[in-house]
């Protein structure tokens, strides 16, 4: 287990490797806006722009570029700095991770809770009018995109231009150092739009599974032994049902903490994914870089994550 | 078949129908049997039969919305199809336990194998938790399971088929029921894994004491171990008779086919394995008349329209047997079939115009018997 390990995390760092070539070479391979003028200010003189290209490295060949970049990184953990703010790549995704951090755990919380509680009881009473609520509302909520369900939830909710103002709208994130309860107001709009397409999915997922489970003849030993219909259900059902949900969910939170972009712009939410969302409007390499490694790390991780949790969960299943 | 003592289970006139988007499945169609304490009770059928059925609605594992139950199940003055949900619970796994035919996909993957007989034990004792793992490694033991110590930690996957067959009869002894049913319990291990098994369920029987009904389409199962069975077909009795009676004077055409398609070693090798010609009925639009005739090489015009009910036979009241044929004719063909003549050759003798297509002869046939 300890080797298997080993040798994924040796592949992790072969991955992100790649991806780091892969972004760069997409950056200046594809059209971009030219960072050099985008960061000397209204009408630069030729020489300035040049100059600040000098500054910035970027007349030399991309190769030496990625060359000293990769340098950096590995030696010192420098990620570079920022062509528009000249702050350091590696202090601004650290400042913007906690919004990010709340925002996906909430949600997974929200989600993984709704999911899960509405999956086995669609399964267990299956075609009830429940069921059929259930998995018609999880149909709306899968079809309805984030930004959308975000703006609808903002003019309904939100505390400045909602019909019902009940919770505070964009822009009122407050990090949880500062303030516990106004974080924990300001998110639960967020986390509940973020969760609604997960939640459907994770649904429609675990009552399919479960299901399914409920026929196997293990169930029918299950009660053949004379265990309650509760113990059959949860002790026997669900812990065979739930595994694909454990896949599912370590990928979905790894991918989201690379930047939830859609709903952290909507709600206006200084997050990773409007941090990737800026940089890539201001052609702001350094950024496009940092957000883009982190995003890969993230899912790497969970994935490796994920491998190993379904080595506890499954006992049939060991690496070697 | 003696009936001076009070059966431990009384199953009478049971039928189970089940409704489905193709129509209503009648699995199970007024049958009766019984089984005295201690006694071996053979049901044998093919798939789909309605054998499994019967065995899952006595442990209650059918109710349901779609399906409908009716009969008596007698468990010790307990009907069985009334019972509360709770008290039901109550005797499955414990008062009557139940194996199944394949043990990997019967015993949960991710439990070890103690955790899944402790769970019985708990399910119906108020032991301690270590109390119950002990004695989970003494059934391990008892159904002959190496090592028990170290095999009660390990998984259902780690088991090679025998021995998850063992564990899953362990379990099903885990509380000393007084009935033990048994489905299909060899139909998925090797053949010599096979003999191992039923020489065990034979052996704990006589241990313990218990009742058992084993369900199988393998004669051959029961041979050795049934003290009775009962053939069944299209969710009927056809033929019931201890199994000396059964296996010496066989009543039932599909009995009879059932007998000829075992490969058995003490018949010459060059001696063809008769198939049952067909397929089991569908149980949702049954056959008019006798269920088997569509199948029947000795079926005439009125076999069709007249549904045969279960008797005694004439000259022996304990065999019952539901068959049209009159018993000399019976006889006769059975006669015919053990010296190796085949079906089409003894036809004549249950239809004679079959044979003499010339002259419709009158039933029943008065010389068609010695031809």
């Amino acid at each position: 287990m300890a080797k298997y390990i080993i040798r994924r995390l040796l592949w992790v760092i072969v991955l992100l490797f790649l991806v780091t070539l892969l972004t760069f070479v997409v950056f200046y391979l594809l059209p971009s806006a030219d960072p050099a003028t985008l960061r000397a200010g209204r009408q630069p003189s030729p020489a300035l722009v040049a100059q600040i290209r000098h500054n910035l490295g970027l007349d030399k060949p991309w190769y030496t570029q990625y060359f000293n970049y990769m340098r950096a990184l590995v030696l010192h953990f420098d990620f570079g700095y920022s062509y528009q703010s000249n702050v350091a790549v590696r202090t601004l995704i650290f400042s913007r991770l906690p919004a990010t951090i709340s925002l996906t755990v909430g949600a997974a919380v929200v989600w993984l809770i709704s999911g899960i509680a509405v999956g086995i009881i669609s399964a267990v009473r299956r075609r009830s009018k429940f069921d059929r609520a259930a998995m018609g509302s999880a149909l709306v909520a899968i079809s309805a995109p984030v930004f959308w369900l975000g703006l609808l939830s903002l003019f309904l909710f939100a505390d400045d231009i909602g019909k019902i103002p009940i919770f505070p709208g964009a822009g009122s994130y407050v990090p949880l150092s500062q303030n516990p309860e106004k974080w924990f107001t300001s998110l639960i709009m967020p986390w509940f739009v973020l969760a609604a397409s997960f939640a459907a999915i994770y649904a429609r997922l675990l009552r399919a599974n479960l299901i399914e489970v409920m026929s196997e003849d293990y169930i029918r030993t299950a009660r053949a032994k004379g265990l309650t219909e509760r113990r059959v259900i949860f002790h026997h059902g669900v812990r065979a049902a739930i595994t694909p949900i454990v896949t599912a969910a370590g990928l979905d939170v790894g991918v989201l903490l690379g930047g939830a972009i859609l709903t952290e712009t909507v709600f206006n939410i200084p997050g990773v994914g409007r941090l990737a969302y800026d940089s890539i409007l201001a052609g702001d390499l350094p950024m496009i870089q940092g957000t883009v490694l982190l995003g890969a790390f993230f899912i790497v991780i969970a994935n490796l994550v994920v491998d190993v949790a379904y080595a506890f969960i499954d006992p049939r299943v060991r690496y070697s | 078949m003696s009936t001076d003592a009070t059966p431990l289970l009384d199953v009478t006139d049971l039928r189970v129908a089940f409704t489905t988007d193709d129509g209503i499945v009648h699995a199970v169609d007024g049958i009766s049997y019984s089984v005295m304490p201690g006694t071996t009770l053979g049901i044998v059928g093919e798939s789909g039969s309605g054998k499994s059925v019967t065995s899952l609605t006595t442990m209650g594992l059918t109710r349901g919305r779609s399906t409908s139950v009716s009969g008596t199940i007698m468990f010790e003055g307990r009907d069985l199809l009334t019972l509360p949900g709770e008290e039901l619970r109550q005797i499955r796994g414990n008062e009557i336990a139940m194996i199944f035919q394949d043990p990997l996909s019967s015993l949960h993957p991710f439990y070890k194998v103690g955790a899944q007989l402790s769970e019985t034990i708990l399910a119906h004792r108020n032991d301690s938790k270590a109390a119950a793992r002990d004695r989970s490694i003494d059934l391990l033991e008892l159904v002959g399971i190496p090592d028990p110590h170290r095999r009660v930690d390990q998984y259902p996957h780690e088991f090679s088929g025998g021995m998850r067959q063992r564990a899953m009869i362990a379990m099903a002894l885990a509380n000393e029921p007084k009935l033990l049913i048994a489905d299909e319990p060899t139909t998925a291990l090797d053949v010599t894994v096979q003999a191992q098994i039923l020489a065990l369920i034979a052996e704990l029987q006589g241990r313990l004491g218990m009742a058992v009904i084993i369900i199988t389409h393998d004669l051959g199962v029961v041979a050795e171990i049934a003290d009775e069975i009962a053939v069944m077909y299209a969710g009927r009795i056809v033929e019931h008779a201890d199994t000396k009676r059964l296996f010496a004077a066989p009543e039932h055409p599909y009995t009879w086919g059932l007998l000829k398609s075992i490969p058995r070693l003490d018949t010459p090798r060059n001696e063809e394995l008769v198939p049952i010609q067909g397929r089991p009925p569908s149980l949702i639009n049954r056959p008019t008349g006798c269920h088997f005739h569509p199948r029947c090489p000795y079926v005439s015009e009125e076999h069709k329209r007249i549904d045969p009910k279960l008797e005694p036979v004439p000259s022996d009241p304990e065999h019952q047997v539901a068959c049209l044929l009159p018993a000399s004719v019976r006889a006769e063909i059975w006669r015919g079939l053990k010296a190796g003549r085949p079906a089409e050759e003894l036809r004549r003798l249950a239809v004679p115009e079959a044979a003499a297509a010339t002259a419709a002869a009158p039933w029943p046939p008065a010389e068609g018997s010695d031809a």
